[in-house]
């Protein structure tokens, strides 16, 4: 098994992430500069936090128009899995690889707070590890994480079950009043069509070990190890 | 040699032109200028008169403080690397040293103060990498006119967004803060900045050329006109026309290509093949390679410098102050392998010059001389400056508020220095690069190399003002006392000296007390002042204002990895140290005008007890007390407790008399030997406090809404 964590100019997330999925988990992890492409075949591959290009233009954009993202692309289509999270969301969203998109926040500024989120699914390669509905507590860091997209394409996430966690209260309640960055339904991460690609604004990697307060990010992670292992 | 260059565009003796068309006129004095024509035995040309306004300000040479400043204990067993490079070295551990450093953005700050205090940081993180670190934590005390002020709002607010989006775009975390509000800082707000990194203690660079012969390179953005004469402008009164004026002297930030610049700059020190490294800073590439240089001498070929604007002049070229950009010495062989790692990172590079045997400072322009000086009198020759002190006392009686406690309460609670700063630590990134193990209240607590680097800083401005002193020694003491809660001792401290003009004998009085009341503080802790910077000139004409003196302090320490943590229910809640009715500088004197006198010195033994105690797991939770007094403490600490407040009631709650805790136990006899008091239990439903026959009732929707001020106020 092996996973990649690809570096972009301004990411600063890669290696936080890859610390946690390399030294907390054990996984074989490579840092990989984005103008390398992906040098090998993975089995995940984790756009991680930060800010490409300096969020220049829109979060995300710019990266996503990197010749890496081809071979993320053709990755993608092979079924394999891909975690965008924060930064790696946008790009993920801007490469078309979910639907939707992360909009400048409600109240316009960065928001760094831990939160929590309901697990919407269990099906899906980084949520088996989890039960349906559970409430968890992870970080947020951004200043462009509202998720917005058309009514049609909503009601077909819903239909199906492709949101994976939204913003709510500590009791699981979901309400405008937990909706931090005013998220369209308060969705905070999303699969893609073949539900081997999440994009999430919460920082799973934040919440990896006691010591920082919450474990419940782990659980993202172990679930893709666990799907790489099932499904060799 | 090709003669001096004296057909400059915009050059002449009155000042060269700003693209802008308007003279910046030259702010070296004519006592300067005539003593170094003397030394020179001739005229200066622009590029030189440039380089002296820059290099001899008070900005670069702290001329006017530099005797003040030696006064100061600097060494350690730890201290690797102490004042005088770009950054401090302290050791930490046996594989990692701390590299920190502390910096004012002031003046930008007020011209414009996104990209003001953006810079700021940009600068002392450069700072940081320039020693070879990796920069992994930020603090930032700021200091505002009161924040009822819609103009003050705007400036906090742009500071904030200004800080927060330069310091999370190059993923470094800030995690601590302070904020203090005072209407005499509403011509001159102050912004300071804390970097902390860490490298191995035999790795680290230093910005002194070692090899002459060596190439210069130049590394990162293009140069442009924009923060002309920075340096010389930090230097002066910020005018009624300020904002419009200076703003060509604001430098505009780009933190994408700083977070590639940290990057590279790393890998290339990883190579081992730097042999010196400084960042552009104050007084641009004619500061940074002239101080760096100082051990031998340069030669810069200024028209070699990647320009972002056509037909700049030497003087335009070498004082820039355009930003993300860094001066690496390496040797001839070396100069393609660390090209192509800035390559990589997609910085433009070019060797602009080297490091030659003559002690001269010499910088050409297609060839021709544009300046030629003895190098040492430029970095080190400004002639020191001797400033008249008087003696003031601003302490004024003390009346007693005529409000009830409830009305007191909720005056001093709701202030913004005891009040939640939630709507700006929300908008920093403080978890990235995971360390962040402890934010809250009193310190931050970061997990470094199995232990914990702590973090803690600011002043009380308000109390130093009535006893520069006492109010700058207990300060100091306040930040360890916010290390102490957590069992942390101090490592090192660095501080920026924020001040009105020192011409003013009141203000030079002012400074030399902060200074003395410092020093003999870090003597009596055994710690060391590794580093800092002055700021001068703080005061406004537009609002016929000075600053209170503000010598804002960041404090390094060491302990174990520990959250703070608010009392549990049931537990016994006592108060150690002694209260007196000290109100002077209080938050209830900035709320009532109630006057008095400032604390008198802290009790250095109680530090270490505390320390101890929280260490020895006898403590369940403690914090110490500063603005705010002891009602401020109760609500952090334990806002629901009943407690009983002994003597008169206003001095027992609100008094800010220094060295004193709030701490929660289990058993009374842990806290044997000290002065303490047992004032009652941490639990129940709100916060229940008798003193004599009066008594108060906080609930904790009362308190939830005091601690949102800040927020309420900012977000309207």
């Amino acid at each position: 098994m092996r996973f990649a964590v690809v570096r972009f100019g301004g990411s600063n997330c890669d290696r936080d992430t890859w610390h946690v999925l390399q030294e907390v988990l054990g996984v074989d992890t490579d840092l990989v500069w984005y103008k390398e492409g992906l040098p090998r075949g993975y089995d995940a591959v984790v756009l991680p936090g930060g800010f490409s290009y300096g969020d220049y233009l829109r979060a995300g954009a710019i990266a996503a128009r990197t010749p890496v993202m081809q071979d993320i692309q053709r990755h993608v289509q092979e079924g394999k899995l891909v975690l965008g999270i924060c930064n790696g969301a946008q790009m993920s969203a801007e490469a078309g690889f979910v639907e939707g998109t992360f909009a400048v926040n409600a109240y316009p500024k960065f928001l760094c707070r831990p939160v929590h989120l309901r697990v919407e699914t269990v099906s899906s390669p980084f949520t088996s590890r989890f039960r349906e509905g559970e409430v968890i507590r992870l970080p947020i860091a951004h200043k462009e994480g509202r998720f917005i997209t058309p009514p049609e394409t909503m009601a077909a996430l819903n239909r199906e079950h492709r949101v994976a966690f939204r913003f709510c209260d500590e009791k699981g309640k979901v309400s405008e009043a937990t909706n931090h960055n005013g998220s369209l339904e308060s969705v905070t991460g999303v699969l893609g069509q073949f539900r081997n690609v999440l994009a999430l604004m919460p920082h799973p990697e934040r919440a990896s070990e006691e010591v920082l307060g919450s474990v419940d990010g782990r659980r993202i992670f172990e679930s893709m190890i666990r799907h790489v292992e099932i499904e060799g | 040699m090709a003669g001096v260059l004296k057909d400059i565009p915009g050059g002449g003796p009155a000042g060269f032109m700003e693209p802008h068309g308007h003279t910046i006129p030259y702010m070296l004095s004519s006592e300067d200028l005539a003593h170094l024509r003397r030394e020179l035995g001739r005229d200066l040309t622009p590029l030189e008169t440039a380089c002296f306004e820059n290099l001899w300000s008070e900005h670069c040479s702290y001329r006017s403080t530099r005797k003040l400043l030696a006064t100061l204990p600097t060494t350690g067993p730890n201290v690797i690397v102490g004042p005088g490079d770009d950054a401090a070295v302290v050791r930490f551990s046996e594989d990692l040293a701390v590299v920190v450093g502390m910096e004012s953005h002031n003046h930008p700050s007020y011209v414009d103060p996104y990209h003001g205090s953006a810079t700021g940081v940009g600068g002392i993180v450069r700072d940081v990498v320039s020693m070879g670190a990796r920069p992994i934590a930020l603090m930032d005390p700021l200091y505002f006119g009161t924040l009822t002020d819609e103009k003050n709002r705007y400036l906090f607010e742009h500071v904030v967004a200004g800080i927060g989006d330069y310091g999370n775009c190059i993923g470094v975390p800030v995690v601590r803060g302070e904020v203090v509000v005072d209407p005499s800082y509403r011509g001159n707000p102050l912004v300071n900045v804390v970097c902390v990194g860490i490298v191995h203690p035999d790795r680290y660079l230093l910005a002194r050329a070692r090899e002459p012969g060596n190439p210069l390179l130049l590394v990162g953005s293009s140069t442009g006109r924009d923060g002309m004469g920075g340096a010389s402008f930090a230097s002066r009164d910020l005018s009624e026309d300020s904002e419009a004026e200076d703003r060509p002297s604001v430098q505009i930030g780009d933190p994408y290509t700083e977070k590639l610049i940290i990057d590279a700059v790393l890998e290339m020190a990883e190579t081992g093949t730097v042999l010196s490294c400084k960042d552009l800073g104050a007084a641009g590439l004619a500061g940074a390679s002239s101080e760096m240089c100082s051990t031998f001498g340069a030669e810069i070929h200024a028209d070699r410098v990647r320009q972002r604007e056509a037909g700049m002049t030497p003087p335009e070229i070498m004082l820039s102050e355009s930003q993300e950009r860094m001066l690496i010495e390496t040797r001839a062989r070396d100069v393609p392998a660390l090209s192509r790692i800035a390559e990589k990172y997609d910085l433009t590079w070019s060797e602009i010059g080297k490091v030659i045997p003559e002690p001269r400072y010499r910088v050409l322009f297609h060839g021709k001389v544009a300046c030629d000086l003895p190098i040492r009198l430029l970095t080190h020759g400004a002639p020191l400056c001797q400033w008249e002190t008087k003696p003031r006392h601003l302490a004024r009686p003390y009346a007693r508020p005529a409000a009830d406690l409830a009305a007191l309460a909720a005056l001093v609670l709701s202030h913004p220095e005891v009040a939640g700063t939630e709507w700006v630590t929300e908008q920093y990134d403080h978890d990235v690069q995971l360390r962040s193990v402890s934010l809250a209240r009193d310190a931050a607590v970061l997990r470094l190399d199995g232990a914990a680097l702590v973090l803690s800083c600011g002043c009380n401005p308000r109390q130093i003002a009535i006893r520069p002193y006492e109010g700058t020694a207990n300060s100091l003491y306040e930040n360890a006392a916010n290390l102490a809660v957590v069992g942390a001792e101090p490592l090192c401290i660095v501080n920026c000296l924020n001040f009105a003009s020192p011409v003013h004998p009141e203000i030079c009085w002012e400074l030399e007390e902060c200074i003395r009341g410092l020093g003999d503080m870090a003597r009596r802790m055994g710690v060391p002042v590794v580093g800092g910077n002055v700021s001068l000139y703080n005061e406004s004409d537009e609002f016929g204002t000075q600053i209170r003196p503000t010598p804002s302090i960041g404090l390094v320490g060491k302990g174990d990895v520990r959250t703070w943590q608010p009392a549990p229910e049931g537990a016994l809640l006592a108060l150690v140290g002694e209260t007196r009715a000290e109100f002077g500088g209080s938050v209830l004197d900035a709320v009532t005008g109630c006057g008095g006198d400032a604390p008198a010195l802290a009790d250095i033994a109680v530090l270490a007890r505390i320390r101890e105690l929280v260490n020895s797991g006898s403590c369940l939770a403690a914090t110490d007390l500063s603005q705010g007094g002891l009602l401020a403490a109760l609500a952090a600490l334990s806002p629901d407790a009943m407690v009983e407040v002994e003597g008169d009631p206003v001095a027992g709650l609100f008094s800010e008399t220094c060295g004193r805790f709030l701490v929660a136990v289990r058993d009374e006899s842990r806290l044997k030997g000290l002065p303490f008091r047992i004032l009652g239990e941490a639990g129940g439903d709100g916060l229940r406090i008798t003193a004599g026959k009066e008594r108060l009732v906080l609930t904790a929707e009362e308190l939830r809404r005091y601690e949102g001020t800040v927020t309420a106020l900012m977000r309207g």
